[in-house]
């Protein structure tokens, strides 16, 4: 076992290595990869990173995208067995060689591809967003993975 | 969902005796491909993070596959394909459900949960609020629905067995499965376990892809000709005169007269168990912290969703196929429609090819579910509850996972082999709906409510399991009065699936814990967490590339 352990070693892959294990004796901290949340709360300064602006202004962004894309899912999947249910008439309209039942069964796939298709283009920009935050951090110990 | 188990209680004529078909052959060669993953694995999987979450270093495409394998079991495969060859369009719609899913996923809790958790997701919840009590409540949850779930899997994979693979009765089918995944599951971790289901997905999807093209070529590549014999199947009435029914149209399962008006609430209820279940199904959620962070979770959840929406799109051309190609009254067993048809089209080596598929399905699912619980026992249950977090001796949290996984198989097995002759699909509504009702609740309140607190968490998680399951007790699953449920008497409860009532149960129980309480003590960390969340500082890294 080295004198000094090296955070940013990884020996987990070593049988018994100390990383193999948690904590042995509470005398010191884990290595970062291997702490819970919890246990590393001192790494960075979690109340200066939330009062930043940049940090709301990230928040924001999210909600302004996922709380409406999430309602219009939702009102889209769920319009799938209220009118399939409620208004049959309605749903065996032919279109084409098919009916429009199986039309808007077979739209809630590429509804769902497109939302996902659309977030991930979105969560690019969020992705910035919180790397310039981390950026303005300098870089913590055990900061974020890769 | 209970096609599958409709085939063990129809007791096909199988004959006796073994004999080597190509089928067999088939299956022998996935097992001996497994195992050699295993061993494999084995030798990597040393250290907790490596056991628990394959050290962190699965990339998004793997990490999609595995998620696609992990969450279509043999009820998606041969079930919903059944459902589609026998009753048309409802088995359409049901199918849609379970891709839509996936948007609360990548949404709302993928991201997030890699970011602020470990192993399992009640790190994520221990993580503002007091870990012992809420580590156990999430602990028991996770059990039951992984338990659920798998008794109901182990039970199809006997009675599909029994079909496919003629000569080998129920037992030993279980038997071999169980052991199976607990061989994949002990040695091999999640490593293994990922990279069966990673194999399953791509058997599965390649297996569809290939009949799905012979149906069309059966309809010389045309939809209209397809579509046009999808509306005239020929299906045996009551006085067993052959009439042509329009299999697009819409209400034979869920329809308001079958159902006497209570169809379309039911699969609305159904829906909604999907749409906040699959969010909150331990086995799923488990595979977001075998990836190097959220990115890499979020782009693996759209590579899942493009592999679950191709394969249920494709079960339109397996279930209508068989309908138009062989016709209900030419298929045995629901279940067998999807192999029946690869009979019909391929031959026996095709049938063979499919029988393999929906075997390795199997076994992929029930190792993901068997991982996921025996995780949760060892790091939140033994580790965290009775430990109090720290480890008496190097490698022991992965020592008791091992033995858990053990037990979790040998307690499957021995149910799956004594509820045999019992209707169990209902089992898999119940895991749905408790993850619906009791995790999904927690998780969300716990990310996003700042006031949320611990007696929030612990009547949230417990609300919602044990009002799930008293629904589906009361439920027509259970309460029949023809005698095929577990009870004989009229039901309480008008609904096939919970959700609709105990998901507003689940979120209610937690809102007025919460604020019956006056434990403040986690709005301390709730910026902390929140900045977690949002931008994976300080998140586990990997550990191996």
């Amino acid at each position: 076992m080295p004198d000094k352990p090296n955070p940013d070693r990884d020996l987990t892959a070593a049988v018994g290595a100390e990383t193999d294990v948690a904590r042995l004796g509470h005398s010191s901290p884990p290595p970062a990869h291997e702490q819970t949340a919890d246990e590393d709360v001192d790494v960075v300064d979690w109340d200066r990173v939330a009062a930043m602006p940049e940090f709301g202004a990230l928040l924001k962004a999210k909600a302004a995208f996922i709380v409406p894309a999430s309602l219009f899912f939702v009102v889209y999947y769920f319009a799938l067995p209220v009118l399939v249910g409620w208004f049959p008439e309605l749903m065996e309209k032919r279109i084409g060689p098919v009916n429009l039942a199986y039309v808007f069964a077979l739209s809630q796939f590429f509804m769902a591809w497109a939302v996902a298709f659309v977030y991930l283009r979105k969560a690019a920009k969020f992705d910035d967003q919180a790397n310039a935050i981390i950026a303005q951090l300098g870089t913590p110990k055990g900061g974020q993975s890769k | 969902m209970n096609l599958i188990l409709a085939a063990a209680a129809s007791g096909a004529p199988v004959p006796s005796g073994f004999h080597f078909t190509p089928a067999l052959g088939m299956f022998l060669g996935f097992v001996l491909v497994t195992l050699g993953i295993t061993y494999w694995s084995a030798r990597k999987s040393t250290g907790a993070s490596n056991y628990f979450a394959a050290g962190r270093g699965i990339t998004a495409w793997q990490n999609g596959l595995a998620v696609a394998g992990d969450y279509m079991s043999a009820a998606s495969f041969l079930g919903i394909a059944g459902m589609i060859a026998f009753k048309g369009y409802d088995g359409f719609m049901y199918s849609v459900g379970w891709l839509v899913a996936y948007l609360t996923v990548l949404l709302v809790v993928a991201e997030p949960l890699r970011n602020a958790g470990k192993y399992t997701m009640a790190d994520v919840l221990a993580y503002r609020l007091s870990p012992r009590p809420v580590r156990a409540m999430a602990a028991l949850s996770t059990l039951t629905v992984s338990t659920f779930y798998m008794i109901a899997q182990m039970v199809g994979a006997g009675a599909l067995v029994k079909l496919l693979l003629p000569g080998v009765g129920y037992e030993a089918a279980v038997a071999g499965v169980g052991v199976l995944m607990i061989v994949y599951v002990v040695f091999g971790g999640m490593l293994a376990t990922t990279w069966v289901q990673i194999i399953k997905a791509i058997l599965l999807m390649s297996g569809s892809l290939f009949l799905s093209v012979l149906v069309l070529k059966h309809f010389d590549y045309s939809f209209v000709k397809f579509f046009e014999a999808v509306g005239k199947v020929p299906v045996a009435g009551p006085d067993g005169v052959i009439v042509h029914k329009d299999f697009l149209k819409p209400g034979l399962i869920f329809g308001l007269e079958v159902t006497k008006g209570w169809g379309p609430v039911d699969l609305i209820s159904l829906g909604l168990a999907l749409v906040f279940g699959t969010a909150g199904l331990p086995h799923v959620l488990v595979r977001f912290y075998t990836v190097p962070d959220a990115k890499t979770a979020r782009i693996s959840v759209v590579w899942a969703m493009a592999i679950i929406g191709a394969f249920y799109i494709m079960t339109t051309f397996l279930g209508f196929g068989a309908a138009t190609i062989l016709t209900p009254a030419n298929i045995s067993v629901e279940n067998m429609s999807a192999p029946l048809l690869a009979k019909a089209l391929g031959g026996e080596i095709f049938f063979a090819f499919i029988s393999a598929v929906a075997f390795a399905t199997i076994l992929a699912v029930v190792a993901g579910l068997t991982i996921s619980a025996s995780t949760s026992f060892a790091h939140d249950f033994y580790t965290n509850v009775l430990h109090h977090g720290t480890e008496r001796a190097p490698g022991e949290e992965v020592r008791v996972a091992r033995i858990a996984a053990f037990v979790v198989g040998a307690v499957a097995i021995f149910l799956a082999i004594k509820l045999q002759t019992i209707n169990v699909a209902f089992l898999v509504g119940l895991a749905f709906a408790v993850a619906a009702s009791a995790n999904l609740p927690v998780i969300v309140l716990s990310l996003f409510w700042k006031r949320f607190n611990t007696d929030g968490a612990v009547w949230g998680l417990g609300v919602g399991l044990v009002g799930s399951i008293v629904l589906i007790i009361l439920s027509p699953s259970v309460m029949d009065p023809s005698g095929k449920g577990l009870i004989h008497a009229a039901p309480w409860f008008p609904l096939k699936n919970p959700g609709i009532v105990s998901i507003p149960l689940g979120f209610l129980a937690a809102f007025i814990a919460t604020l019956m309480s006056n434990d403040r003590r986690s709005e301390t960390k709730f910026a902390e967490l929140t900045v977690r969340a949002n931008t994976g500082l300080g998140s586990e890294k990997a550990t191996a590339h």
